[in-house]
């Protein structure tokens, strides 16, 4: 076992597990929002892989990232927009939707990138993001070269956090979007606007997962490969689950999922004779405990997973 | 009238395939193809070949049986995104079954090995079956993240202590010859899984309709607490009914170790518990037409290959066209014909004959 207090070694895997983190962590945040007005977005997966393809896609006929990344984040809300109008205004089962839009998104990336991009459907390398020290702060050993010293996108979510929870907890919108996923009937008759809050955090949802596979595409691989979203959004479904439906609480769950994602990567060029799995499987496992164990505390929004339709048409 | 817009609103499935296909065909030409040329090899290849077609069930036995493990659960109101994990505790305890136990007389073993699956993807599915039950945690989430967690016991398994020693890459030793599924289209690797797969189809089928504890699993998905007043055990019924999707899907592992690849491999289902989900919907849980559902999706996953090789064009278009697919079922899975403006207006013309034919007997 290499040695943990080696401070480059440590340095190193924190580093990668923020890496790994980031793209969970923006897909988390996004399905806190959804989650708690109601609607699950199992569609996560696929609104990522739009994402990443609308990133690679900017940034190819630009070469400018930060084109890419907006037009990543398009891409994402896009998918969005799908699930919200099959899921909040035809009233189709959510998963059902969320399922219908991983295919898609994975059938459409594939099948363009390898007409845009010619047909080993992978991108030659990208322009992306580069590192951004923050003077000062990226001088602190240890923090300063994990946190610090990091591309815009990260910093990006580093402000995402406190201004999604503002948003869900201090603001008017806030109370609306928590009032919609536990009693939407209550909340239509006190005068919010239920449907128009659904589609708007679905929407914000699709957004960031859009900024997540961004992420991978600008600031981690420089290319569009099929299918490279792989299950991340799935992870991101169950760090909403372990973070207790709190943007904060989601986000410490992606960092979990991200350091045990880059502990396996490690032990298995390392350490072979430790079995990897264990660190790829422990934060699913870990998910289904902290249910069982919240159960009775930290309950789902009541809602979610219901279409809300009025009795009376006004 | 108003029975053939009922029956264009049953038909609804269909128009959204043929919409998706059309949309395809779109893409298709985008990629500089001819569409008619492009379908006329994919279908052709998929069920007018006798090679192609012996390919095309090799897939349709993994999906009609991972349909069936998400559609019985569904007439109960569970949804089991869990078969992809479910097909690989199958293959896990069909392939142990297969290596571990002493050999005896092979028909015999080879029931054993299919049981062995059956059950582990049965006990993989309980988890959440109970979790719902006792416990209120929803099963979407459950199964879903435990097809992780059996992803990676089988990855674990194939490349620790199952893994064939010196093998290049993870794999499981073979298992014994005369334990091989018989083959159905010799010499196409077709084998008996899909024949079973139909005849499961049919069982339960008529168990739905015609026993005790379908009716009472339906009774379930359509009102649990009218369920639990007229004496059905609602808990056990959620878990059992759980166990028998499991099954299904461990019974398609089972088959995948047994008529097809003959070891364990690690990430060998490409997905097949995720088409189980599609191909449910698309049948609207209805085990017969689950078969046929499955044997359409396995035609076009065997079909693209041939498609590209004949047209030129990426079988990538395939994928597309299956995700449209199914975003225009979900999406017709909204129109129903009570709601729909033809009832209205057949509903009005009802009224309004029925107010003549009074206003004339008034008359007469």
């Amino acid at each position: 076992m290499p040695d943990l207090f080696d401070i480059g070694w440590t340095t190193d895997l924190l580093r990668t597990s923020l890496a790994l983190t980031v793209p969970i962590a923006f897909a988390a945040i996004g399905d806190v929002f959804s989650e708690r007005s109601g609607i699950y977005n199992i569609g996560l997966e696929g609104m990522m892989l739009f994402g990443a393809f609308g990133a690679a896609l900017g940034s190819f006929m630009t070469g400018n990232p930060v084109f890419g990344a907006l037009l990543g984040i398009l891409f994402g809300a896009t998918g969005a927009a799908v699930l919200a109008l099959l899921s909040i205004r035809l009233k189709v089962d959510q998963i059902v939707c969320g399922i219908a839009i991983n295919l898609v998104a994975l059938g459409v990336t594939a099948f363009l990138a390898r007409l845009i991009f010619g047909l080993d459907a992978t991108t030659k390398t990208l322009s992306g993001f580069r590192p951004w020290a923050i003077p000062g702060l990226s001088q602190i050993p240890l923090i300063g070269p994990t946190f610090f010293n990091q591309d815009p996108l990260v910093y990006v979510l580093y402000i995402t956090i406190p201004i999604s929870s503002w948003l869900l907890y201090r603001s008017a919108w806030g109370l609306e979007v928590r009032a919609a996923g536990e009693n939407p009937a209550a909340a239509d008759s006190a005068g919010a606007p239920i449907f128009r809050v659904r589609f708007v955090c679905v929407l914000i949802s699709g957004a960031l997962a859009g900024l997540g596979g961004a992420y991978i595409v600008l600031s981690q691989v420089f290319v569009f490969t099929e299918h490279m979203s792989a299950g991340k959004g799935f992870i991101a479904l169950a760090a909403v689950i372990l973070g207790r439906w709190s943007p904060v609480g989601a986000v410490l769950a992606s960092l979990f999922f991200g350091f045990c994602d880059a502990l396996q990567l490690r032990l298995q060029f390392a350490n072979p004779t430790i079995p990897y799995q264990i660190f790829i499987a422990l934060p699913y496992v870990a998910s289904i405990l902290a249910l069982l164990g919240f159960y009775g505390r930290t309950k789902p929004p009541a809602a979610v997973g219901l279409p809300y339709s009025r009795e009376t048409k006004v | 009238m108003e029975r053939i817009m009922q029956v264009v609103f049953a038909m609804r499935t269909v128009w959204a395939v043929i919409l998706a296909l059309l949309v395809g065909s779109v893409l298709m030409v985008f990629a500089g193809a001819n569409p008619i040329d492009a379908y006329a090899a994919l279908f052709g290849g998929a069920f007018f070949d006798y090679f192609g077609f012996g390919a095309t069930l090799v897939k349709f036995s993994p999906i009609a049986l991972a349909g069936l493990a998400v559609a019985i659960p569904l007439r109960a109101g569970l949804f089991n995104i869990g078969a992809e994990g479910q097909i690989y505790m199958g293959a896990l305890f069909a392939t142990a079954a297969a290596l571990y136990l002493p050999q005896f007389y092979a028909p015999l073993h080879i029931l054993v090995c299919v049981l062995a699956g059956a059950l582990g993807g049965a006990l993989w599915a309980a988890i959440a079956g109970a979790l719902k039950a006792y416990r209120g945690i929803n099963e979407v989430i459950v199964t879903l993240l435990l097809n992780y967690v059996a992803i990676n016991i089988v990855s674990y398994a194939a490349s620790g202590p199952m893994m064939e020693p010196g093998a290049p890459y993870p794999y499981s030793p073979e298992i014994a010859p005369s334990l091989a599924l018989p083959y159905i289209m010799p010499p196409t690797d077709a084998h008996a899984g899909a024949v079973f797969a139909v005849i499961l189809a049919l069982i339960l089928a008529f168990c739905l309709k015609y026993t005790t504890f379908g009716f009472s699993m339906v009774t379930v998905g359509y009102n649990p607490k009218a369920a639990q007043y007229a004496g059905i055990r609602v808990q056990k019924q959620i878990v059992l009914t759980m166990m028998i999707g499991g099954a299904l899907a461990g019974l398609a592992g089972a088959f995948e170790v047994l008529g097809v690849k003959y070891r364990l491999f690690q990430s060998f289902s490409p997905g097949y518990g995720f088409d189980g989900i599609v191909v449910a919907f698309m049948a609207a849980a209805n085990p017969i037409f689950v078969v046929v559902a499955a044997l359409f999706f396995a035609g076009l996953r065997s079909g693209a290959q041939v498609m590209q090789r004949a047209v030129g064009i990426d079988s990538t278009v395939v994928d597309a066209t299956q995700g449209l697919i199914v975003l225009f079922i979900a999406a017709s899975l909204s129109f129903r014909f009570r709601d729909s403006r033809w009832a209205r207006m057949l509903a009005n013309r009802r009224t309004a004959e029925a107010a003549i034919a009074s206003q004339e007997k008034r008359n007469a």
